[in-house]
């Protein structure tokens, strides 16, 4: 009569067959992430958009700021990469279609017509200077145009002809930073808060309770306005991106709060943290060797949820002015542009900022929701 | 025993308002300067002049020579009787202005959360009951991008269709011949014909939130030992799904009428402004781009009110469903 | 009654009323299909008591739903047939039919009831239990809602529930887990089934209430004449009521027969295995050694109090007092294995608590070699924590997962400064191999290891700091029958190794009996006797510990019906 059943898990062996008796947690829920192959496609979409808000400006093609009269409302250009020669053969090398500004004679409206040639473009070519970081001086693009004084829209242009591409390309940066940035601040008060609350309990955990309450019952946008609207709309950028962040955060917290306070709570009395403590270890050791190391993937799982709420805060705030203002660029500033009926109607591609709100939110929460599949893989 | 509880309850909200008319006092007192320097230099863009009796007596009403908790007990004290203060963009009393819209916020919010759940419910159900068919994806798929699409971007897309598409201007909640006709009969009617895309366009992502709750909630529920000791018994299927779990899984979905509705006053502001309907939105947006802050403090005041109540709502249909709930 | 039906031919009366015949049932994955049952066949007779016995995983729940054709998914029956013949009808085949159909569903309560092992969770929440029985009756029932009702409430009658008129217009959360499982009871016999089919439905109850529910349904059985498929992984239950024993194991049928044939002369080795298991619990360890007859105190618990209170609202407010522990008193001898034996609720989890200050208790003393752990500081706490361990009854809750079997026996050992380094891993591989476990698993994490091994882990975390008493809280609760022995016979010899005293709590007298000098029989928070385990045994004084003890199943069949059996009432 051995005692030598194995349990099923140990029976499986992991991926490639690696030995699942010595997976770490992390392991483990690398292993079981995987599995969820939306999650999967999230997390690949947002490593491209921070990696293009990183290098934002070697990514735009222009100076999103920059005006350029003749090219209002220039519609979006494909790029084609493979071009055919006069004479048959043909080569890769990527190039757009010039478009020709025309005012129609009858309307008077401005319309833009092919004219037949073809700007070509270079990978990596020279443009716009620009300070990478605000530190180093450069000009390389990953697609510049072969002829400096061209242009192309891959997204069009704006009411000031401004490239819409470029200009997508800086929102991304500010808006999914934002988002970072909120999560960070959400996160210090939703662990000192919930866990103080789990840990304490008693009187503390009331009053934390009814104050998280609370603020759960408070419409956000309401009080959000009325807090960004107090703001001196003279402040500088930085500024206002800084109280932007700290207001939209106001809210994410709480639901932060409220999974690190249930899971202190439930992990207090689990049998491993009291033998923990008989051990003999300290109240410090208990808390960062025993119970944090299960609670992190819970709160990474949390934290990736709240973001696609603050993107979504600031798109708000921005689009109805009285967040970022420009000439600060975000997605909700570019939006607001969109904002006026007859643009739109005029030009449509300004909808395309919406399209990347769109991705980015699904993104999260696909990513956010493997995460939260994956964070116990120990489950009973 | 029903009666004492929701008595309780109502009692449990003055905290709540006392917290939320703080909110709101700190709100307005936010911007640097006080109401009547503000007010003063308002009239002074129009070239008037308030004389030194008109300005004492308002700088009396709301005790703006006293400390900042004089002026906050002042400020409750008139609010009590009724009396928001004044607005000066509309040099009108706040509350002339306000019960209008918030009438049709009421009406707009409400009407909302009725088609969500009326929406949410029988697709939430299919979904988990037939997991993983055709229609669970595509119910999925259709709940998260709706997640995932905010508000004013979707008002923004139904506008352009019907603007491009349809040539016409689907914003506002009445006709034209309507908008500053007395209520009557045709009025009413001519509202509920322009309620359903506002209702759409708010309701999408809580509708799309709900879809997934009632989902997740029936799924946890089918696996529980009541469901098999139902179908022992020989139930059909559809009857002992119906009878058992889904009515477990109601009671959740019913409390979500807690955050819900706070989402859903949030939502209908911003929805508001972009479809010019006549609620509370736009013109609180206008009071705090002009920082008219007794205008938009008492819409604050009044919005985080509504979500207060619905939370009362909530609370009263949970103990009224689920026997487990209980009363004291 | 309509379900009084004419007898039968003798034809049909010879017949079995179920008959499974090469039963195989599978389940698909995405790997390819996994068989949950290989061809099993076994009968069910009216008016008998089959017993269905094996360890969790052996595919015994999976044949109880599959006559009734449930088979949970994602199951599919793959081959085999289940007859059933009721009272005068003929024969129809229940895997044939539409599992949604109403063929099926007409038989489904009307002529096999069913009745499941949790009854907290298997009667709806939000429904009263007069209208899940009314609904039960109504099914099968062409009458009105008043008769049915009328019916109902006798059936609640029937099944001894108190002032049944009263307890149809209440929710099973206001029952008690006993009187839940008799609401459960009423419901599957509303309509006379002919075949009773109860999947484990003592398993979740205290033994005294077990006991009640057994000779409940024995009792029924004599009146109504159903045959009975009962579920259980209890040798000592199947004792007490089968005639006919049916084991299984990973799915397959090894032995069936009358029960005193299986009892008497088991053909299979694992129907051995499951008895030898037994057996050996109903007396005491051939291996104890006994405390030296003049060896001193090492723990005097005197008036211990412990009271929960529950608090409510913003102001904390004391709503509810809960005295768990009610003023307990107790001295354990060097070298001695006392027990502490009671029901859920009885407060004996939370005396070992205490003691180990995991609570800190109202009041009362524990004085260990002349210091009070009550009044102890912290750093006193931390010495006596050294000398002072336990054991848990969760092998699954009480090793944290994300640690290695490695840091978890190393972590007692780094907190308290004992070894670092070389002599850190030496020791961590002499207590596993101390313990029956490979050293070179010491890398693993915890879910690379059955639950058995798992408290032989627990145990080695337990030691590692060399103490002198040893708590065990239920430490074989969690574990299977067979593997009881094993943990147990391990403690036993490290209590003659190192000559530990242990404070032994469990619920299970059985396993009291093998390993403990003396017991303490706790009720509602209070001692009510304490003594010699075989005197207490062979010779209660108490009343509840009469009834405690004649709950028992004896797991020998010629011996059924034989003792009285005693119910306490708590005097008022």
């Amino acid at each position: 009569m051995a005692d030598d059943t194995d349990p099923a898990i140990a029976a499986k062996a992991g991926p490639r067959g690696r030995d699942v008796a010595i997976a770490s947690q992390w392991q483990l829920i690398w292993w079981s992430f995987r599995r969820h192959k939306l999650a999967m496609v999230g997390i690949w979409v947002i490593g491209l958009f921070y990696l293009v808000s990183l290098f934002a400006e070697i990514v735009a093609p222009d100076d999103p700021s920059e005006q350029n009269r003749r090219a209002v409302f220039h519609p979006p250009q494909m790029i084609h990469f493979i071009d055919r020669q006069e004479d048959g053969g043909w080569r890769i090398k990527p190039y757009v279609w010039e478009m020709d500004r025309e005012r129609d004679p009858d309307t008077l409206a401005i319309t833009y017509v092919p004219s037949g040639e073809k700007i070509y473009l270079q990978v990596f070519g020279r443009g716009d200077s620009y300070k990478l970081w605000g530190l180093f001086d450069w000009n390389v693009h990953l697609l510049a145009t072969e002829r400096p004084r061209d242009h192309y829209f891959l997204f069009g242009a704006d009411r000031l002809g401004r490239d819409m591409f470029s200009r997508v390309i800086y929102g991304t940066r500010v808006s999914m930073s934002i988002g970072l940035v909120g999560v960070a601040i959400a996160m210090v008060l939703g662990i000192a808060l919930g866990g103080a609350s789990g840990y304490y309990g008693g009187r503390v955990d009331a009053v934390i309770q009814r104050l998280i309450e609370f603020t759960l019952s408070l419409p956000t946008i309401p009080i959000w306005l009325a807090l960004a609207a107090a703001l001196p709309p003279s402040w500088p950028v930085y500024q206002q991106y800084f109280v932007i962040t700290l207001i939209v955060s106001l809210v994410g917290w709480t639901e932060l709060g409220r999974v690190v306070r249930g899971r202190f709570l439930a992990m207090k009395n689990e049998d491993f943290v009291i033998a923990a403590r008989l051990d003999g270890a300290t109240e410090r050791r208990i808390i960062f060797r025993h119970m944090l190391p299960s609670l992190t993937s819970h709160i990474i799982a949390s934290l990736t949820l709240a973001i696609p709420l603050m993107i979504l805060a600031e798109t708000a705030l921005s689009f109805l002015g009285l967040g970022l203002q420009p000439p600060a660029i975000s997605w909700g500033v570019l939006l607001k542009e969109a904002q006026n009926i007859r643009s739109i109607s005029q030009a449509p591609w300004l909808f395309i900022p919406g399209g990347f709100v769109v991705v980015a939110v699904l993104a999260f929460n696909f990513l956010g929701d493997g995460m939260r599949d994956a964070a116990d893989p120990y489950g009973h | 025993m029903l009666l004492r509880y929701i008595l309780k309850r109502i009692l449990w909200m003055v905290p709540f308002l006392f917290a939320v008319s703080i909110v709101a006092f700190l709100l307005i007192q936010a911007p640097p300067g006080d109401y009547l320097t503000t007010y003063i230099a308002k009239l002074g863009e129009s070239n008037e002049v308030l004389d030194q009796a008109s300005i004492q007596n308002l700088r009396e009403r709301f005790g703006l020579d006293q400390p900042l908790y004089v002026q906050y007990f002042k400020w409750v004290a008139n609010l009590l009787q009724g009396d928001f203060g004044m607005s000066f963009e509309w040099r009108q009393p706040v509350s002339d202005l306000i019960w209008e819209r918030m009438g049709l916020t009421v009406l707009l919010s409400f009407a909302t959360l009725l088609f969500t759940w009326a929406v949410a419910f029988p697709i939430g159900v299919y979904s988990a009951v037939r997991k993983y068919s055709i229609g669970d994806y595509v119910a999925t798929t259709l709940g998260f991008i709706g997640l995932a699409t905010p508000n004013f971007l979707l008002a923004l897309i139904l506008m352009y269709i019907g603007v491009v598409h349809f040539g016409s201007d689907v914003g506002g909640l009445f006709s034209n011949e309507y908008k500053n006709a007395p209520w009557s009969l045709a009025k009413v009617g001519d509202l509920m014909q322009h309620l359903w895309l506002p209702m759409i366009v708010l309701g999408t992502s809580a509708t799309a939130s709900l879809i997934r709750i009632m989902r997740a909630n029936l799924l946890d529920e089918l696996n529980k030992p009541y469901v098999d000791t139902a179908r022992a018994k020989g139930l059909s299927e559809f009857w002992l799904i119906m009878k058992y779990p889904v009515r477990v899984a109601l009671n959740p979905f019913v409390s979500t009428i807690g955050w819900i509705l706070p989402n859903l006053v949030s939502g209908a502001v911003v929805t508001a402004i972009v479809l010019s309907l006549p609620t509370a939105g736009p013109l609180m947006l206008q009071a705090l781009l002009a920082q008219d802050m007794y205008l938009a403090g008492a819409f604050v005041l009044l919005l985080s009110s509504l979500t207060v109540v619905g939370m009362l709502i909530s609370d009263i249909l949970l103990v009224l469903l689920d026997p487990r709930v209980k009363y004291d | 009654m309509q379900g009084e039906c004419p007898a039968g031919g003798t034809h049909q009366m010879n017949t079995p009323v179920i008959q499974i015949q090469d039963l195989n049932v599978g389940f698909s994955m995405r790997q390819g299909r996994v068989d949950v049952l290989h061809g099993i066949s076994f009968d069910l007779h009216r008016g008998k008591t089959t017993c269905v016995v094996g360890e969790s995983g052996s595919g015994k729940s999976v044949t109880a739903r599959t006559i009734l054709n449930m088979v949970p998914p994602p199951g599919v029956i793959n081959g085999g047939r289940i007859l059933f013949t009721p009272d005068g009808e003929e024969t129809v085949d229940l895997t044939a039919m539409d599992p949604r159909g109403k063929q099926i569903r007409d038989i489904r309560g009307g002529r096999i009831g069913m009745i499941f092992q949790e009854p907290m969770s298997s009667l709806s929440p939000v429904h009263t239990i007069g209208n899940q029985i009314v609904e039960a009756i109504r099914l099968h029932r062409d009458v009105s809602k008043k008769d049915a009702r009328q019916m109902a409430e006798e059936a609640l009658r029937q099944v001894e529930i108190p002032t049944p008129e009263k307890a149809l217009d209440r929710y099973a959360f206001e029952f008690s887990g006993g009187m839940r499982q008799r609401a459960m009871i009423a419901m599957a016999l509303s309509c006379r089934p002919d075949v009773l089919i109860a999947d484990e439905p003592t398993t979740a109850l205290d033994v005294t209430t077990q006991a009640e529910i057994l000779d409940l349904m024995a009792g029924l059985q004599r009146d109504l004449g159903m045959a009975i498929m009962f579920i259980t992984h209890d040798m000592g239950v199947v004792a007490e009521i089968a005639d006919e024993v049916v084991v299984m194991e990973k799915g397959h049928v090894v032995e069936k027969g009358d029960v005193h044939r299986i009892f008497d002369a088991p053909g299979h080795p694992y129907t051995r295995q499951l008895l030898g298991a037994v057996k050996r619990l109903e007396e005491p360890a051939a291996a104890k050694v006994r405390p030296a007859p003049d060896s001193g105190d090492i723990l005097k618990v005197r008036d211990l109090q412990l009271h929960f209170e529950k608090r409510e609202g913003f102001l904390q407010r004391v709503t509810d007092v809960t005295k768990a522990v009610d003023g307990i008193s107790f001295d354990l001898r060097q070298g001695e294995a006392l027990g502490i034996v009671g029901e859920s609720g009885s407060g004996k989890t939370t005396v070992g608590r205490c003691i180990a200050r995991v609570y800190d208790p109202q009041g009362g003393s524990v004085d260990y070699n002349g210091q009070d752990l009550i009044r102890a500081g912290k750093a006193e706490l931390r010495d006596t924590r050294k000398q002072i361990r336990m054991i848990f009854q969760d092998p699954f809750a009480s090793l944290n997962p994300r640690m290695t079997v490695k840091q978890l026996i190393a972590e007692p050992l780094i907190v308290n400064n004992v070894a670092s380094g070389k002599a850190l891993e030496a020791r961590v591989a002499k207590l596993l191999t101390e313990v029956g476990l490979d050293p070179g698993m010491m890398e693993r994490y915890p879910h690379a290891f059955s639950g058995g091994q798992r408290q032989r882990i627990v145990v080695a975390r337990a030691i590692a700091l060399e103490p002198k008493l040893v708590i065990a809280d239920e430490p074989t609760s969690a574990l299977d029958v067979s593997i009881r022995t094993q943990v147990l016979d391990l403690l036993l010899r490290l209590q003659a190794e190192m000559g530990l005293s242990f404070i032994f709590i469990s619920h299970d007298m059985a396993v009291i009996r093998y390993f403990c000098d003396r017991v303490a029989v706790m009720f509602k928070g209070r001692i009510v006797e304490i003594g010699e385990t075989e005197q207490i045994i062979t010779d209660p004084q108490h009343p509840y510990t009469k009834a405690l003890l004649s709950s028992v199943p004896i797991s020998d069949p010629t011996q059924r019906g034989t003792r009285q059996r005693h119910r306490y009432q708590e005097p008022a």
